[in-house]
């Protein structure tokens, strides 16, 4: 017990002196835990983050738009990768996490259970929901997790492209005829609050909020990351000339921050809990890419058992 | 549902230009090495990040253990005759 104590203070000086812990080094079993739940649920946002915006892909309005909205799901597939690996690093199976996205076990970030019914709304994800991920995934690549941060830096350099690339679908679409300036506005009513709740309940609805940011998992607690992300997207907004749904929202001198309304977290915890618009299609939609692919994995599987067949015969040959 | 894969762990080593080492950047699951640097090439170089892969099985690395770190890596500690600067060389005579 004592031993045990001494360990976790060692390694709670060793995070608090700004070092990396690596796979095979001692950690606290909760610091393992904790980590792998929310590395593989990071993973699962990933992967079902590519069904609102592969709804698109073939209806793209141009060719540029086409490649790359392409580029970016293909982008969120290699993320989910990366952060399978980094879980998988810590112990985690990667078919089990597979199965606990296909069973409905895990979770995955509720923003990706809206529907996108217009173009204007791939521009509003690339924009607003990219834009607040990379707020949290800027965060992360300084969590105290090596193989985590690893993997943030990589997507950090990639997601960069996914925002803009929003941005100007919705620059281009406020700047077009009324119609399609009044389908960005609209994107951008439905996509705005949900972004927001993107960052987490408020700090003191927050339980296990307080020992991430001990442990240097998280470094910043999701109200700072909210508003840091509300006063970068206002004037962006405002390029636009687009508002954002939000009577409450103005600039406070004193506090140097932008003020908003209240977020109903009732339909934050609503979407959690099932009873999001597309809850059901998102996680049907994963068994049945799963499902069809079985036979490729198959495939895979007895292709490469017959070359190591192949390959034994050849050596005993020669 | 869904069926257990046999597939390995790959570590994935990539070359960024000729001239630098192969570094390692991730790992991957793939059924054989031929397939593993396939998907490499998918998962760890959509931006030219790289010229040449290496694909290595994870179970074939053996690796030093952290609680070993100590009696590995301290007693290069306190050899710092191993450094230049431990030689005292007049400023006349010019970089050495």
């Amino acid at each position: 017990m004592t031993k045990e104590m001494n360990l976790e203070e060692r390694f709670q000086a060793y995070v608090d002196g700004e070092n990396k812990v690596e796979p095979k080094d001692w950690m606290p079993e909760k610091y393992r835990k904790t980590l792998i739940r929310q590395i593989s649920q990071h993973a699962h946002s990933e992967v079902v983050g590519m069904l609102p915006e592969a709804n698109w892909i073939t209806r793209a309005p141009s060719l540029r738009r086409k490649v790359a909205l392409l580029a970016k799901v293909q982008d969120e597939a290699g993320h989910g990768l990366y952060l399978y690996s980094a879980a998988e690093t810590l112990g985690a199976d990667r078919m089990d996490m597979v199965d606990d996205l296909l069973t409905g076990k895990a979770k995955y970030s509720s923003i990706f259970n809206y529907p996108t019914p217009t173009w204007a709304d791939i521009g509003a994800i690339g924009w607003l929901v990219d834009g607040a991920a990379i707020a949290n995934q800027v965060m992360l690549c300084r969590t105290s997790y090596g193989p985590y941060s690893r993997a943030m830096v990589r997507i950090c350099k990639e997601e960069s492209f996914h925002q803009r690339q929003g941005y100007e679908i919705l620059m281009t679409l406020a700047q077009g005829t009324p119609e399609q300036k009044q389908m960005a506005q609209d994107a951008l009513n439905r996509w705005w609050w949900p972004s927001l709740m993107m960052f987490g309940p408020t700090d003191d609805n927050s339980p296990n909020s307080a020992q991430s940011m001990k442990w240097k998992i998280k470094r910043k607690s999701n109200d700072e990351l909210r508003q840091e992300f509300i006063d970068k997207t206002i004037p962006q907004a405002e390029y636009l000339g687009l508002s954002v749904p939000d009577p409450d929202l103005k600039w406070n001198e004193e506090r140097g921050h932008y003020d908003f309304g209240t977020i109903d977290w009732e339909e934050f915890y609503q979407v959690i809990k099932g009873n999001g618009k597309c809850n059901k299609q998102r996680l049907r939609a994963r068994q049945e890419a799963h499902a069809k692919g079985e036979w490729v994995r198959e495939a895979a599987n007895a292709y490469a058992e017959k070359q190591a067949v192949r390959k034994a015969k050849e050596g005993s040959a020669a | 549902m869904s069926s257990k894969d046999n597939w390995k762990i790959w570590e994935i080593f990539i070359r960024s230009r000729n001239g630098l080492s192969h570094k390692h950047v991730g790992s991957l699951h793939a059924p054989d090495a031929e397939m593993a640097i396939k998907n490499a090439r998918d998962v760890y170089t959509r931006r030219s990040e790289g010229v040449s892969i290496w694909v290595v099985p994870s179970e074939a690395i053996t690796a030093s253990s952290p609680d070993e770190a100590e009696p590995l890596f301290t007693p290069s500690d306190d050899k710092v005759y191993r450094h230049p600067t431990f030689y005292e060389i007049p400023d006349e005579v010019g970089h050495m």
